[in-house]
């Protein structure tokens, strides 16, 4: 390291691992984890979701988790939340959902209307 | 990039570790890669975080969800419910009269806190370079040394208003100042890690938990005075705090951060840890001093001043750790920005190692000018066990003690100073009105005397003879005129010790005479101690109206001096009792008292024993 653009490098790669525990957060996933929708695949939306991310190297969004949602019907669902926004949600979720909702919504900023159940809280 | 979606802080600080924090983390280790969740969950041991009586304690990201008092029992349900689920754990979290309080930023111990030098500690993983660079750090070192002469980077400490926080409060910039006018072709910083004050763990909280910290403050130090050698003198005891350092070290070391030509600059460093073997006076930076060059550790008088022959000689810069961890935040929020926090003199914020008989005993950092009572009260909790609050003490066994009037005094170094107490390095120890403030005082004054290294007679001599006096007094045997004597005494031996230890271990004697004068003439003519905490001066009594003849407590007496029967009841042989409070621990009814005062009996069977004595002789 010899000048302050390589700290800077640094710096932002370092942020990239420390995001969740930032503030510089655009999106907020929030995958429904009751028992329920685990048994209807959330894990594996939950994973693709953090494949994705990382293979595309989104480094505003974060993925989370919440328990039971009350829409059992429509598991896997997930929230989408992005800041002064209303709140979307996807339902009947897979792992092929999932990758169209991150190059659609997340990168392209469209949401896919096909998969949303509801919209604001 | 990695898939994590949760980031695990677990406090590991010293009052988490004692509780079983490392026992927890393994734990986790075990039950995450049981599930086969390793790839999703970072599992980070911070620094102190501050609220030590709630520990073991740990935050969960993104959600910032607080846990405390977690066991390894809990962990299975952590990962279950929380990392599987999503549904935090609600009975880990604090519980705020009826609310629930989920999310660690709205702990209400955090709620008047400011974080400057503890901005890091309990945030991020202290072996971690990366994450230090992350928060911004190395930022200042870069910026100062690219941009900023030695003289311009004095001139922001100075507009900073920062002063000592090993003490005695003195301008930072003038101590810098005055080694950057030496011309000499070698120059040192020490940073003082010796943190000797009974109660206090502020500068190892920030040495374990954000060492590079420590180590960017003193290389900004280093470049201001023109050294290129730096030591950190770290007390044994503090084997974490050690590790850390010399593993930032190491890492910067390997990055350029250290060494020769950093950030591409003339400017060359290397910095090396000593370890001290944890004796009081090694704190004072002479003493110090000697410590390093390998004598024995005493002070020596000053002039001359370790600025102008300090290490070897050379002119030398010594800062409390403390001192250090502000200056990275001041050059890169800039001057202003730290003096808008604080009073007329003291600006910036204080880290204080609050202990004693408050709800949230912790690790704190508040702006100066902070009263008392928010620190005691709202940061504090308040007392516990529904007793009043008496005195606190600031400034350790250097310090002096406050009273309830005093609460609303706000919290900087002349203020403190004014009222006979001072800023000290940190540890503020609160009283309860259960405790005895000559006893508090002959606690301290017994610590300063083991302590004192001996070589000057008013400190080796005066202050044991102090000692003798409150002894006297506790057992007893307490005369008239001893209050001025020790009035006396100590003002001498403030007056003429060599070093600051003589210099100030009379203040916690002198203090409580100035607020608690009665009690000390309690002590000494009615011999009573009306807090019931030195043994010679109250006697335990079997309240017969309430004694139930069960006879536990005579048979749990091993004095055997407790008689009576289920219709007389019992009573205590107040001459054979030795005071030790089984009677009152084991009476299931609570019938026993502690009196103030000796007993008449005791009284008078001295008086026999010495009249017979008289006669014999
Ligand atoms: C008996 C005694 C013990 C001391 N212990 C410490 C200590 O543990 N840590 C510390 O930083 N300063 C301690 N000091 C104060 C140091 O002598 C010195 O003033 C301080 O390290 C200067 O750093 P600062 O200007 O950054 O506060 C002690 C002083 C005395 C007289």
């Amino acid at each position: 390291m010899k000048t302050l653009a390589d700290l800077k490098k640094i710096r932002e790669k370092a942020q990239e691992e420390m995001k969740l525990r930032g503030s510089s957060v655009r999106i907020k996933i929030v995958v429904g984890m009751g028992t329920s929708g685990i048994a209807m695949g959330a894990r594996e939306v939950m994973k693709t979701f953090l494949e994705e991310i990382s293979n595309r190297n989104l480094t505003d969004v974060i993925v989370t988790q919440t328990g039971e949602k009350g829409l059992s019907s429509l598991e896997p669902v997930v929230d989408l939340i992005e800041e002064d926004k209303p709140k979307v949600t996807y339902g009947n979720m897979t792992p092929d959902k999932v990758k169209k909702v991150v190059v659609e919504h997340i990168v392209n900023g469209r949401i896919v209307s096909d998969y949303v159940v509801a919209t604001g809280n | 990039m990695s898939l994590k979606r949760i980031d695990l802080l677990i406090c590991c600080g010293s009052g988490c570790i004692s509780a079983g924090a490392l026992k927890i983390k393994e734990r986790f280790h075990a039950v995450l890669s049981e599930k086969g969740l390793t790839n999703e969950i970072n599992i980070i041991e911070t620094g102190c975080m501050g609220p030590c009586d709630y520990g073991p304690v740990m935050v969960i990201y993104p959600e910032g969800i607080f846990y405390k008092k977690v066991t390894p029992e809990d962990v299975d349900e952590i990962v279950a419910e929380h990392f599987v689920k999503g549904r935090p754990v609600q009975r880990l979290m604090l519980q705020d009269e009826d609310k629930t309080i989920a999310a660690h930023k709205e702990v209400p111990f955090y709620q008047k806190q400011v974080k400057v030098a503890l901005a890091n500690c309990g945030f991020i993983d202290p072996e971690s370079l990366e994450e230090y660079i992350a928060t911004g750090g190395y930022e200042a070192l870069g910026t100062v040394l690219t941009q900023m002469t030695p003289q311009q980077a004095i001139d922001v400490v100075k507009e900073s208003g920062l002063r000592g926080r090993g003490g005695a409060g003195f301008p930072t910039h003038m101590k810098w100042k005055m080694v950057h006018d030496r011309k000499e072709d070698q120059k040192y910083v020490i940073c003082n890690g010796d943190e000797g004050d009974p109660g206090a763990f502020m500068d190892r909280s920030l040495l374990e938990g954000d060492p590079h910290r420590i180590l960017e403050g003193m290389m900004l130090c280093a470049y201001s005075i023109g050294a290129s050698q730096g030591f950190f003198y770290i007390r044994a005891e503090y084997p974490l705090a050690i590790k850390r350092i010399k593993q930032a070290i190491e890492q910067a070391r390997e990055v350029g951060l250290m060494g020769k030509n950093i950030f591409g600059t003339d400017f060359c460093f290397e910095a090396e840890v000593r370890t001290g073997a944890g004796a009081f006076v090694c704190g004072e930076e002479m003493a110090l001093i000697h410590s390093i060059e390998g004598e024995r550790g005493n002070p020596t008088p000053k002039p001359p001043y370790p600025a102008v022959s300090g290490l070897w000689g050379k002119p030398t810069v010594v800062n409390n750790v403390e001192t250090l961890a502000n200056l990275p935040t001041i050059f890169v929020k800039g001057a202003k920005w730290f003096s808008t926090m604080g009073t007329e003199t003291s600006k910036g914020t204080k880290v204080f190692a609050l202990t004693g008989d408050i709800r949230n005993t912790g690790l704190v950092e508040v702006p100066m000018g902070t009263t008392l009572r928010e620190m005691i009260f709202d940061v504090g909790g308040g007392m516990i066990g529904g007793n009043e609050f008496k005195a606190v003490q600031l400034g350790g066994p250097s310090g002096g003690c406050l009273t309830a009037e005093h609460l609303d005094v706000p919290v900087d170094y002349e203020t403190l100073k004014a009222r006979g107490a001072m800023m000290g390095s940190g540890g503020v120890i609160v009283m309860d009105d259960q405790k005895c403030m000559v006893n508090v005082a002959k606690f301290f004054m017994d610590f300063c005397v083991d302590e004192s290294c001996g070589k000057c007679s008013p400190c080796r001599i005066g202050l044991k003879q102090m000692y003798n006096i409150l002894d006297r007094i506790t057992k007893g045997e307490g005369q008239e005129g001893d209050i001025e004597e020790l009035q006396r005494l100590g003002e001498t031996v403030a007056k003429i010790s060599l070093c600051g230890l003589g210099q100030t271990a009379p203040n916690p004697v002198l203090s409580t005479i100035r607020y608690f004068r009665n009690e000390y003439e309690a002590h000494i003519k009615d011999k009573a101690c009306h807090t019931k905490v030195c043994r010679d001066l109250f006697h335990f009594k079997i309240d017969k109206s309430r004694c139930i003849g069960c006879s536990l407590c005579s048979r749990k007496c091993p004095a055997n001096c407790i008689s009576g029967s289920r219709e007389d009841k019992y009573t205590i042989g107040q001459v054979d009792c030795v005071k030790c409070g089984n009677c009152q621990d084991v009476c299931p009814v609570k019938a026993i008292d502690r009196i103030p005062g000796i007993h008449s009996d005791v009284t008078a069977h001295k008086e026999a024993l010495l009249k017979r004595k008289a006669r014999e002789d």
